[in-house]
């Protein structure tokens, strides 16, 4: 185990130890202490590392991760794990706004709470949240999955393309060309992949499926108070 | 009731409305056919104060001249040194703004970095990411970060020389990208990861921060990322020029890149295109004033796009303020788009040479602004980027024969003082007195002459 401790390396320290090529993959756990709400933490990570943040982050915890497996035990600030390619990202406590954003893959794992848009714009990740999320969850995402095991808040999947919301509690409201959608053979291969992966015990027969009506791919007059 | 005109007696003449004009009318119609708004691509083309109500005085008693050819008058600039480990060194003050891979052709790309980089200088990405072809042709590679984030992936972000932030064009201050179902062909909706032939329209915010504050931890974000190495650029619409600068600088912006309202597009409503944003000379004084006043003028550099022709444009935004212009429709038209040579093609879209701008349709006679496999072979990359090349050291040669009439050793060391205006807007806009006065209007403090009133 490699200890870096935020009160005494700086954050570019840390982070440059993280992100350099040669960095042993493996079973190794790197371990962060002390992040105190810092900004930008374990960030442009590429290798197959494991990263163990001790404490609470600020913005952008994991961002554009690659292939590290990135455990923080604390809640984390807005856009944790945004644009991230592939690996693990699982935050013990809640996250704030953008959880995910743009992501284009690998699995965003939030134990706690997510607050608005979360999976915002979101390009082929997944999402897991283990309680619930905030207004505007999967504004324009485009694909990749995104699973509530708690409640949706409003707007829910408001101008949403092929993405998939998989809500299991209540849904405040929808969001523009948002609707309930069939849950085929398919997706419950996915929401059973993925609880599992997040070692949650719950049926996914248990939950409702959200996508795209599809009525405003194409520019049409008659649905301009959709907009 | 059919009563005959009497031609004997003095008739009105028709008379045509100036606010109701042909035009206005045609407008009016096609809206009500179709229920559709105009969305085309360019720039604003009403005529708005530009450079051309500037001129340059030369040397004469008080200031002497540069022999031409000779005396040296440097062109070099280097972008990005207030942070960065790697500023980017360019050979000429002109650059290649950014356009998408999408709106543009594959082959239109590789052309740009092909000119861009035989003349020294950077081109950029756009909406949409990077592709190969482009890093491959252009030596220096500027990556625009923008609130779709179409493609952004932390390996070209790697491979970049600068980063870009897109916060606003000069074409639509506070309106996001559009792409429309044509040009989403198989290539373009894979980078995107969107369905194919669906109208596609790009966010206008970022997803993951919303003012100056959070754009401060976006930029650290992306240095931690890059190892502080790549200069980051924030590009805005000329919309609050001296605020947006000055936030833009606050948040730690190495470049800031203010494009007016003449700035072209690829797509979007033409009521936007019109009718939002100031002209290009009315956002340059503001910004280098909020570079002043935070003392970081020069050092933080600017660039200027938006309807930049020449180098008697580049000459007179320098002596504004500006480090850098910037190009968009000028390379493209050097590339041939809306050449007469394909006036039958034109008219059969229904338009004419000089005047065709449905570049979202993807039907582009000079294959430019297309994604047709066909349309887009009329380019030839090579051919193309040597047209970019000689069209930049024509607007570089321009440049530096206007700086050594006026004096200078170094294009940036043009100054205000330089300048005169045609036009009381000019002068008012460019902080520059109407010619044969020493009047600007709007300023109180001191004249010409630096008498204090
Ligand atoms: C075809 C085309 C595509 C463009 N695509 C983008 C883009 O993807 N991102 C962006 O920030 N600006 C884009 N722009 C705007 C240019 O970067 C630049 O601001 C503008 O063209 C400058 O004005 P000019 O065209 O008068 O030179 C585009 C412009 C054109 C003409």
């Amino acid at each position: 185990m490699k200890i870096f401790d935020l009160e005494k390396h700086s954050l570019r320290e840390i982070n440059q130890s993280l992100q350099t090529s040669e960095i042993t993959e493996g079973k190794k756990i790197y371990e962060i202490r002390n992040p105190k709400g810092s900004h930008a933490v374990a960030v442009g990570l590429k290798a197959k590392i494991n990263v163990n943040i001790h404490g609470s982050t600020g913005y952008y915890c994991g961002g554009m991760n690659q292939k590290a497996k990135i455990h923080v035990f604390g809640s984390v600030g807005p856009g944790v794990g945004e644009n991230m390619m592939s690996g693990d990202i699982i935050i013990e406590g809640d996250a704030s706004q953008y959880a995910g954003a743009t992501g284009h893959g690998g699995v965003l794992l939030i134990k706690g709470n997510a607050s608005s848009r979360c999976g915002i714009s979101m390009k082929g990740n997944d999402i897991v949240v283990l309680g619930n999320i905030g207004h505007m969850a999967g504004f324009m995402a485009q694909s990749g999955n995104l699973v509530v095991l708690g409640n949706a808040g409003e707007g829910l999947g408001d101008s949403i393309y092929e993405a998939n919301i998989f809500v299991r509690g209540k849904v405040s409201n929808l969001g523009a060309d948002c609707i309930e959608k069939d849950m085929r053979k398919e997706h419950l291969v996915t929401l059973k992949r993925l609880l599992k992966k997040s070692n949650c015990s719950v049926k996914p027969q248990e939950f409702r499926r959200f996508g795209s009506a599809r009525t405003l791919y194409n520019f049409e007059i008659d649905n301009v108070n959709l907009y | 009731m059919n009563k005959k005109i009497d031609h004997s007696v003095p008739q009105t003449e028709p008379r045509e409305s100036w606010t109701f004009s042909p035009e206005v009318n045609a407008e009016i119609r096609r809206a009500a056919a179709t229920g559709i708004y105009d969305i085309r691509g360019g720039g604003a083309k009403r005529k708005l104060p530009n450079f051309d109500d500037l001129l340059l005085l030369g040397a004469s008693m008080s200031r002497y001249p540069l022999e031409g050819y000779r005396e040296s008058c440097n062109t070099t600039v280097v972008l990005g040194d207030r942070f960065a480990k790697k500023p980017l060194l360019l050979n000429i003050p002109i650059t290649i703004a950014g356009m998408s891979f999408g709106a543009l052709s594959g082959n239109a790309k590789e052309a740009l970095g092909r000119g861009a980089s035989a003349a020294g200088t950077s081109t950029t990405t756009g909406d949409g990411g990077m592709t190969p072809e482009e890093r491959e042709h252009s030596s220096m590679l500027v990556y625009q970060y923008l609130p779709s984030r179409y493609g952004m992936n932390p390996d070209d972000m790697r491979k970049a020389d600068a980063i870009e932030i897109v916060v606003g064009q000069g074409a639509k201050p506070g309106g996001g990208g559009m792409l429309l179902g044509q040009k989403i062909s198989d290539r373009v909706a894979e980078m995107r990861n969107l369905p194919i032939g669906i109208d596609q329209r790009s966010a206008c915010r970022h997803p993951d921060w919303t003012g100056p504050d959070d754009l401060e931890i976006k930029i650290l974000e992306i240095r931690e990322i890059t190892g502080w190495e790549k200069p980051i650029y924030v590009k805005i619409g000329g919309a609050r020029p001296y605020y947006d600068v000055t936030l833009a600088i606050k948040a730690g912006a190495d470049v800031v890149v203010l494009d007016g309202m003449q700035g072209g597009t690829a797509a979007t409503q033409d009521v936007f295109i019109e009718h939002v944003g100031q002209p290009t000379l009315a956002c340059i004084r503001p910004a280098v004033q909020a570079l002043q006043d935070l003392n970081v003028h020069r050092k933080v550099q600017l660039i200027i796009s938006g309807g930049i022709r020449s180098g008697a444009d580049a000459a007179k935004a320098l002596a504004l303020g500006a480090d850098v212009v910037s190009i968009g429709t000028a390379a493209l038209i050097a590339l041939g788009d809306n050449d007469p040579v394909f006036e039958s093609e034109y008219n059969k879209l229904g338009t004419k040479a000089g005047c065709y701008d449905d570049w979202q349709e993807g039907r582009d006679p000079a294959g430019i602004t297309t994604q047709d496999p066909e349309l887009t072979t009329r380019l030839d990359p090579v051919v193309g980027g040597n047209r970019i090349k000689n069209y930049l050291k024509v607007m570089t040669l321009e440049l530096q024969t206007l700086a050594r009439a006026c004096g200078k050793t170094d294009v940036r060391n043009l100054e205000p003082e330089d300048l005169c205006a045609l036009t009381i807007e000019a002068a008012a806009m460019a902080g520059v007195p109407l010619a044969g006065t020493d009047w600007i209007p709007g300023r109180k403090t001191e004249d010409v002459y630096g008498n204090i009133f």
